[in-house]
């Protein structure tokens, strides 16, 4: 693997809860891509000690009581599969879903996205143009239930979050820090710019699709009228805000 | 259907059962009763399972009717409860004879009691769980004039009792090192260890602040951290050094800086401890946290042989109410009046 492969995969206990596998110190789309396909293939195992597994923006972590199971032995386990192959250029996982989304960028509705396009120097047009451009992955989901950590944006991106927190950004906002984009599942304070608005809700505790999006999905948003996300609005029973669903192959 | 009218509440009741696990990669923690030991010993009381949900008061109860003889069990923090205008023991099980007076007032010590029926409450379940989690908008508050569906009971004994523990009043919590354990200097862990915390005022089911005097435990050569999996029990260091323990409604993931993780065995006596009580936390090796732990999940199981009959008062024995639940083995379906 890469030169840090003393310290990075690294293996962890988490409380007597669980363990943890990181795979790099920063966040990385690499670190991102083997956390996700590393989880996915020890799901895959069904050990009987895993009770539930999930990813952030580096890590695999997997559930288990530590009082119960062994965390030596889970440790070998995991360090087995680990060796088994290079992590950092491994496939993502088959099956995933494409949602498109349609969003208003800029306008009232989305009212920082001249100040974050300044941040990136970039033109508030070109800002909105690599917005849309860009197929963004479900980096992690977390925060707030199905929220999605979407990347990875161009370095221009690498905005640090603003100084102060803006009191109350609502559902659906798209907002914009650290080459990131953070679609909220409900009205929340943010450090983060305000550079979108879309329908899309992203936890329907309610219906057939709980969770829309999962670690590992993609997203690509488009432009829409203030007038448009009013209609989409009236009309958004299944919390869908006219996002379009297809799978992967 | 049996239920339990609402007549009067205190804020923040609410059904809870264990959580609602299988959803973290999804962000959703599990959640659940702030007080799982509590649960435990409601379904050890009335024999019945720990799936059961049950009701959640947090400081006070309220005032409750059956509409059909129910059996209740009261566990966690103790408040001064009554059945028709007569004193009823904390930490054991009674009969709530219907369109009877079931008052719960304050707590005495703690912070989080609890109300177990027979049946357990069968409000309808989201994501296979009736535990409510309102910052999610899972759920709501329990509110005055709301009839609690109560499910079918198959078990029949009451007037059973659990020896009362004392995780009520604060005291010293075993932690074990956690992921950024490392990350902070030898000298800051050890003043955290020997540091006498009090819990803050600020506390809910997502975290528990802690107090203390002199400066705070932030790392000066710390940097910023990867957003990373959080755990109920773990405590995590603010940017001005001030520690919370994350509860049961943790977010999933947090970019804050853990020096440990409370065993789940101890969390309980966190959660319990009233505003003010003084927490002391001491690392324990994961080897004998594990056994430690260990030991606690076995004993939570056997529960159910700790549980003996009430011994009353005297003084009460000539109230008919009261002596019946004495016999223990009295039908929650008929009432005690037409047996006596």
């Amino acid at each position: 693997m890469s030169q840090n492969h003393v310290d990075c995969p690294k293996i962890r206990s988490v409380g007597l809860n669980g363990v943890l596998v990181t795979f790099g110190d920063k966040a990385t789309d690499a670190a991102n891509r083997a956390a996700i396909a590393f989880r996915t293939a020890v799901d895959e195992q069904e050990w009987p000690e895993v009770m539930e597994s999930s990813s952030t923006l580096v890590s695999a972590f997997f559930r288990t009581d530590l009082a119960e199971y062994s965390y030596d032995r889970l440790r070998a386990r995991l360090n087995e599969v680990l060796q088994s192959r290079d992590w950092s250029n491994a496939a993502l996982p088959a099956g995933r879903t494409l949602w498109t989304i349609p969003a208003v960028f800029g306008t009232s509705r989305a009212p920082q996205l001249a100040e974050a396009a300044e941040a990136a120097g970039l033109t508030t047009k070109e800002a909105e143009a690599e917005l849309t451009a860009t197929r963004l992955r479900v980096l992690t989901v977390g925060f707030a239930p199905g929220q999605p950590y979407l990347g990875t944006l161009g370095t221009a991106w690498d905005i640090p979050r603003q100084v102060g927190l803006s009191p109350n950004i609502p559902a659906g906002a798209l907002v914009a820090a650290v080459r990131q984009i953070c679609l909220f599942t409900k009205d929340t304070p943010t450090g983060w710019r305000h550079v979108g608005q879309s329908a899309f809700q992203c936890f329907r505790p309610r219906s057939d699709i709980p969770f829309p999006l999962s670690p590992g999905d993609e997203v690509q948003f488009t432009s829409i009228t203030l007038q448009e996300l009013a209609s989409i609005e009236a009309h958004n029973a299944d919390g869908n805000g006219a996002a379009l669903r297809e799978v992967l192959k | 259907m049996t239920g339990l009218i609402v007549q009067q509440i205190g804020p923040g009741v609410a059904v809870q059962d264990l959580g609602r696990p299988g959803f973290l990669a999804k962000g959703l923690t599990t959640s659940g009763a702030a007080d799982h030991r509590a649960v435990y010993e409601g379904a050890a009381l009335l024999r019945q399972s720990t799936d059961l949900a049950v009701l959640e008061m947090v400081s006070t109860g309220g005032t409750f009717e059956a509409t059909a003889p129910i059996r209740i069990a009261l566990t966690g923090a103790e408040m001064a409860t009554k059945i028709n205008g007569e004193t009823a023991a904390w930490n054991a099980s009674h009969l709530l004879p219907a369109n009877t007076k079931l008052t719960i007032g304050p707590s005495r010590d703690g912070t989080y009691g609890y109300l177990h029926v027979g049946g357990g409450i069968t409000t309808k379940a989201i994501l296979g769980s009736r535990a409510t989690h309102q910052s999610v908008g899972l759920g709501s508050l329990v509110a005055a004039g709301q009839t609690l569906p109560i499910g079918d009971d198959k078990g029949k004994e009451i007037g059973m009792t659990l020896p009362r523990d004392l995780r009520f009043s604060g005291g010293d919590i075993r932690i074990v090192a956690s992921m950024q354990t490392e990350d902070f200097d030898a000298d800051i862990r050890e003043r955290f260890e020997a540091t006498v915390f009090r819990r803050d005022p600020r506390a809910n089911r997502q975290g528990i602040r802690l107090d203390s005097d002199g400066t705070g435990f932030s790392n000066p050569k710390q940097l910023s951290i990867v957003s990373e999996v959080i755990v109920p029990g773990d405590i995590q260091i603010t940017g001005d050094g001030t520690p919370f323990v994350l509860m049961v409604e943790c977010q999933t993931t947090g970019g804050y800086p853990r020096i440990g993780t409370v065993l789940p065995c101890d969390l309980p006596r966190v959660a319990q401890a009233p505003a003010g009580a003084t927490l002391r936390f001491s690392f324990v090796s994961l080897g004998d946290a594990a056994a430690i732990q260990a030991r606690a999940s076995a004993e939570l199981l056997k529960l159910g042989h700790s549980a003996k009959p009430l011994i009353r008062d005297p003084h009460t024995m000539q109230d008919l109410l009261s002596y019946q639940l004495v016999g223990g083995m009295v039908s929650a379906h008929q009432s005690p009046f037409e047996q006596g």
